[in-house]
């Protein structure tokens, strides 16, 4: 869009703001039990007080209730939405939205004050205003603008049970021809491994080694000298000659840190990573695991292993003894 | 069935609900939008979430509060009141992933006997899918 037609698009989405979505939506259904167990059986709610009737009244709540989550299904316009949705005057906006490619539509915050739990039989109607329009903002998902409605809920005495902030995300969407390109196979996106170690002609057969579950230490051959990590030449006596010992994975923990962001796919946070002192005398940098990073004191005893820590990495990790 | 509430007296800021996994799944994204009656179809239309940029079906934002309130009041028992759920959305869940949901109380107040609880929904692959609060009113 040009600036000038950016500013008449937004002229034209700005009219909305504070205008009422129609008259007030009463719910299609009455807060009832079979949508209640619907609705518990997938969000695995457990508490007898919304799906046991008879365990339910001797409770202090007296009886069934419905999960405070449901407040905004109960007037949710259901199955014409997938094709026909009604013309309300949020809809009437989402296509203005949509005609100039903001076809995306992504719900991004909630926010519900619930003033008394419903029971089967209470009757809920909303009352939804648009409240706001954002800037133009450049997100995740595209460039777009963040719609957020005010939702007031009422009983069948006109008492209020609920208000509801509720905020979209109309975008336009990102390129999406790989993912569709992609056909049937399975496209989810795998889950991430750990960055790939970095293996060179110096020191390939070290990570060989780890993959095969042994840490190595290389060791000049020319004075004896233990050295890591690996590299061509001894440090004390200039010889290209070596050797390699396996170590214990005995240690102690020379230094340490931990990270908490940003969180990098593939790893577990908080993310401990040690500098361990080996009983051999070399250092050796390893995750310190299953223990509480707080607690880790400089000098602990660490005993290590080689282990698999995704698809197709194998590390050494370390563990307090 | 979870039958015994947690006083309000028993719970101190810093505590920590214990973790939950929750295993996203083409049939938990689909039975979520239908249980909330959100029939919007990138929620159980692949090429249409492929449409709109992402690789398949994704959970609903109505799913995602059922799941932060579930996660909460199967802590909290049958005799406490949820009063608020505010969340914010970040990464899609998507099939295959798997989410992981924490919760820790960050404050108490003594005269309503409501708690706040922070509580995170992170999945495995693109991480933060939902930071929020439940407010909740404990027994004494």
């Amino acid at each position: 869009m040009t600036p000038e037609e950016t500013k008449a698009f937004e002229e034209k989405i700005h009219a909305f703001v504070g205008r009422e979505n129609g008259p007030p939506k009463r719910g299609n259904d009455d807060v009832n039990e079979a949508m209640i167990r619907h609705w518990a059986e997938v969000m695995g709610d457990e508490l007898g007080t919304y799906t046991d009737a008879e365990y339910a009244a001797g409770t202090g709540k007296g009886g069934l209730i419905a999960p405070p989550a449901m407040l905004q299904a109960w007037s949710m316009e259901g199955y014409p939405m997938a094709e026909n949705p009604a013309q309300d005057i949020q809809r009437q906006l989402h296509n203005v939205f949509d005609a100039h490619g903001f076809t995306g539509v992504l719900g991004t915050n909630t926010s519900t004050e619930f003033f008394r739990d419903l029971k089967p039989g209470d009757q809920v109607t909303a009352h939804c205003i648009i409240d706001t329009i954002s800037e133009q903002k450049a997100t995740g998902r595209g460039i777009g603008y963040f719609i957020e409605t005010l939702t007031t809920y009422t009983d069948q005495n006109g008492e209020e049970v609920g208000k509801q902030v509720f905020r979209v995300l109309k975008f336009i969407p990102a390129d999406s021809n790989d993912a569709a390109d992609s056909s049937t196979e399975d496209d989810s996106p795998s889950v991430p491994t750990r960055i790939t170690s970095p293996r060179g002609h110096d020191n390939s057969w070290w990570w060989k080694a780890c993959d095969e579950g042994k840490i190595l230490i290389q060791r000049c051959t020319s004075c004896q000298t233990l050295r890591h990590p690996p590299r061509p030449m001894c440090g004390e006596c200039q010889s290209i000659e070596w050797d390699s010992i396996e170590s214990t994975l005995d240690g102690e923990v020379y230094s340490f840190t931990t990270l908490h962001y940003p969180k990098i796919p593939g790893y577990q946070y908080p993310n401990t990573v040690g500098v361990i002192q080996l009983s051999e005398g070399t250092r050796l940098v390893a995750n310190i695991v299953d223990i509480d990073y707080e607690t880790i004191k400089i000098g602990m005893k660490v005993k290590g292993s080689v282990e698999q820590v995704d698809e197709k990495t194998m590390l050494p990790v370390f563990r307090p003894e | 069935m979870i039958t015994e509430t947690i006083s309000f007296a028993s719970v101190n800021v810093g505590d920590k609900l214990p973790g939950k996994e929750v295993p996203i799944t083409s049939a938990l994204i689909v039975g979520g939008a239908l249980a909330s009656r959100d029939f919007t179809s990138v929620h159980h239309d692949k090429k249409v979430a492929q449409a709109n940029g992402l690789p398949d079906v994704f959970m609903n934002i109505l799913t995602s509060n059922g799941l932060m309130g579930s996660y909460v009041t199967n802590w909290t028992g049958p005799d406490a009141t949820v009063k608020k759920i505010a969340l914010k959305l970040g990464a899609p869940n998507l099939p295959g992933f798997v989410m992981t949901l924490v919760g820790e109380i960050k404050a108490k107040d003594d005269s309503t006997g409501i708690v706040d609880i922070e509580v995170i929904g992170e999945n495995n692959v693109w991480g933060m899918h939902m930071a929020g609060t439940v407010q909740v009113q404990l027994p004494q």
